[in-house]
């Protein structure tokens, strides 16, 4: 094993030690620097906790977490472990309560995580009994601060973590808000295992280089995507991204023309074509937007496919990855149907996304042997910034930037 | 009426063709405006009507084969699907209703073998010139979790 800070790190962002993927002690040194440090953890959808007492178990890195909404209307998450011998609090996914007991002794909690109740406390006739200066309220399970930012839940476990307007920064922010402009509806969940270190997932969904390079069903059906223009938005913490990309007015004629001359006998084409109809939902034109919140919260908004990914590391080179498919409260039944139809492009079995499930495993499987190398990210040069190419690993530099950050690397 | 043992029959020849690679004739088996989607037991339960794969169309079956073929990059891989008994829960002449438990493995070119997927169809067959046919297949997956993708149907 190698510590994070023996990993040799060059000053350049273009770098990566391979040993980041595969090292254990790196693994324990980022569930308390990153998921346990100054970040803003996505814990869950405010419409998934939408009562008094609904909550729902989740993870911030490793650690288990319960998200709670309180009867002041306020979401509360705590540590899901009990204070007495560590136990899971709560077992289920998610569901309703008025308070928490661990089944192990009967431990009880309220909603805010505050320890209420300790079975037995005063002893059994005069015997035993938690002694007299036994206080409830010095024990319990660590608390989170917790922000909703467009109905988005975040937790932190850090002391100084800057509010969450500041974290995400101005344009990250308005990205959000675009998609999540009105209530939003699940419509279904889905969790991928992934064979990886969570960092590669991470950094797939920043790297808009490789889109149309390993991901051939756009191209392969002669769907066009040369009329789209786009560009790339990297924060100031470099954590935090947008790519993005949209139709050209201009050159949307002329390749719709383009299209129409392709024989029906063409080998490829699409027999339902349905599948890739949608509505226009957006006034800005923008038919493609992953966005990305450090460490593992994903936002897309493919078409009218929308969808939040949390990925989250379990052990040391295995990650996982949950899909909430989303649509709105307000939608139409064509318009659901039009999100789940377009929902064949993402997920486990997505015609884009089943690429990237596995992609990350081919990476994780090819550097077993290489300690000591260095994976190399340098398209778009050494900086981390926001430009009009996609041909460029600018946000990739940018999630290298946070994560030394947090971790504390020199180079 | 449409019995047991044809849907038994049915159920053989539709595993034998994913899993003997001939996806191409995968499609064969449902209506030309059949609805297939994969999903999992929570989403059932709470009512979510998103899939993994979702399709109100035969054509759209024939679309997933031609990319799997063509477009998606993933690893060479087989499947073997073991089915149990069907639970008939009405049939007549000419439509019959189904739950059909499924297990399927997944065989890696590694060769490494994994249990992929154990759930329950959910059916309903019509016969369309003496022939079954699926109008409604629902791959109901016991577990919420699927490992690294879904490349080949269920």
């Amino acid at each position: 094993m190698q510590d994070v800070h023996l990993i040799k790190w060059t000053p350049q962002l273009s770098r990566v030690p391979y040993s980041v993927y595969a090292d254990g002690d790196v693994h324990d040194k980022e569930e308390a620097r990153i998921f346990q440090g100054e970040t803003w953890n996505y814990l869950c959808l405010e419409a998934e906790i939408p009562d008094t007492g609904s909550y729902r178990t989740t993870f911030v890195g490793e650690t288990p977490v319960v998200v709670v909404r309180d009867g002041d209307g306020e979401v509360y998450a705590f540590e899901n472990r009990c204070a007495h011998r560590g136990a899971l609090i709560a077992l289920e996914k998610s569901g309703k309560a008025d308070s928490f007991q661990c089944v192990y002794h009967a431990w009880s909690y309220n909603r805010q995580g505050d320890l209420t109740g300790v079975a037995f406390e005063q002893g059994v006739r005069g015997q035993g009994g938690m002694p007299p200066d036994f206080c409830k309220s010095e024990h319990g399970p660590r608390k989170l601060r917790v922000a909703v930012f467009s109905g988005l839940v975040f937790g932190s476990f850090g002391e100084d973590v800057p509010s969450i307007e500041e974290y995400l920064g101005d344009e990250i922010c308005e990205r959000i808000e675009r998609v999540l402009h009105k209530q939003v509806k699940v419509i279904g969940r889905f969790t991928q295992a992934l064979p990886n270190d969570w960092k590669l997932y991470a950094e797939n969904v920043r790297d808009s280089y490789h889109a149309s390079l390993l991901h051939l069903f756009f191209t392969t059906f002669e769907l066009n995507r040369l009329s789209q223009k786009g560009g790339v938005i990297v924060d100031e913490s470099g954590g935090n991204h947008v790519s993005f990309s949209m139709i050209d007015p201009a050159a949307k004629d002329e390749s719709y023309k383009l299209q129409g001359i392709r024989a029906d006998h063409d080998r490829y084409r699409l027999k339902d074509p349905s599948v890739l109809a949608g509505f226009d939902e957006w006034p800005d034109g923008i038919t493609l937007q992953i966005l990305s919140v450090f460490p593992g919260f994903v936002l897309q908004q493919i078409q009218n496919c929308l969808a939040v990914r949390q990925v989250l590391p379990k052990g040391k080179d295995r990650s996982e990855l949950n899909w909430v498919y989303l649509g709105f409260e307000d939608d139409t039944p064509e318009q659901l149907r039009v999100r789940l139809k377009q929902s064949n492009l993402v997920g486990p079995a997505g015609f884009i996304s089943m690429e990237d499930g596995a992609v990350g495993g081919f990476v994780q499987r090819g550097i077993a042997g290489a300690r000591g190398l260095e994976a190399i990210v340098k398209m778009g040069g050494e900086v981390v910034e926001s430009g009009e190419g996609r041909a460029t690993e600018t946000s990739v530099r940018g999630f290298w930037k946070a994560y030394r950050h947090h971790m504390g690397v020199q180079a | 009426m449409i019995d047991l043992l044809s849907i038994m029959a049915f159920h053989a020849a539709y595993a034998d063709t994913i899993d003997s690679d001939r996806l191409e004739s995968w499609p064969d088996f449902f209506t030309p405006d059949a609805n297939y989607r994969i999903t999992h037991v929570e989403n059932e339960q709470e009512g979510l009507p998103a899939g993994i794969v979702w399709a109100d169309s035969r054509d759209m079956l024939d679309d997933r084969v031609a990319a799997l073929r063509e477009a998606n990059i993933y690893e060479r891989q087989r499947y073997r699907h073991l089915l149990g008994v069907p639970l008939l829960e009405s049939a007549d002449e000419n439509a019959a209703v189904a739950r059909t438990p499924f297990m399927v493995a997944r065989v890696m070119s590694r060769g490494d073998t994994q249990l992929f997927a154990t759930g329950v169809f959910k059916d309903r067959f019509v016969r369309v010139d003496g022939k079954l046919l699926l109008a409604d297949r629902v791959a109901v997956c016991d577990s919420t979790v699927t490992d690294t993708l879904m490349a080949l149907p269920l």
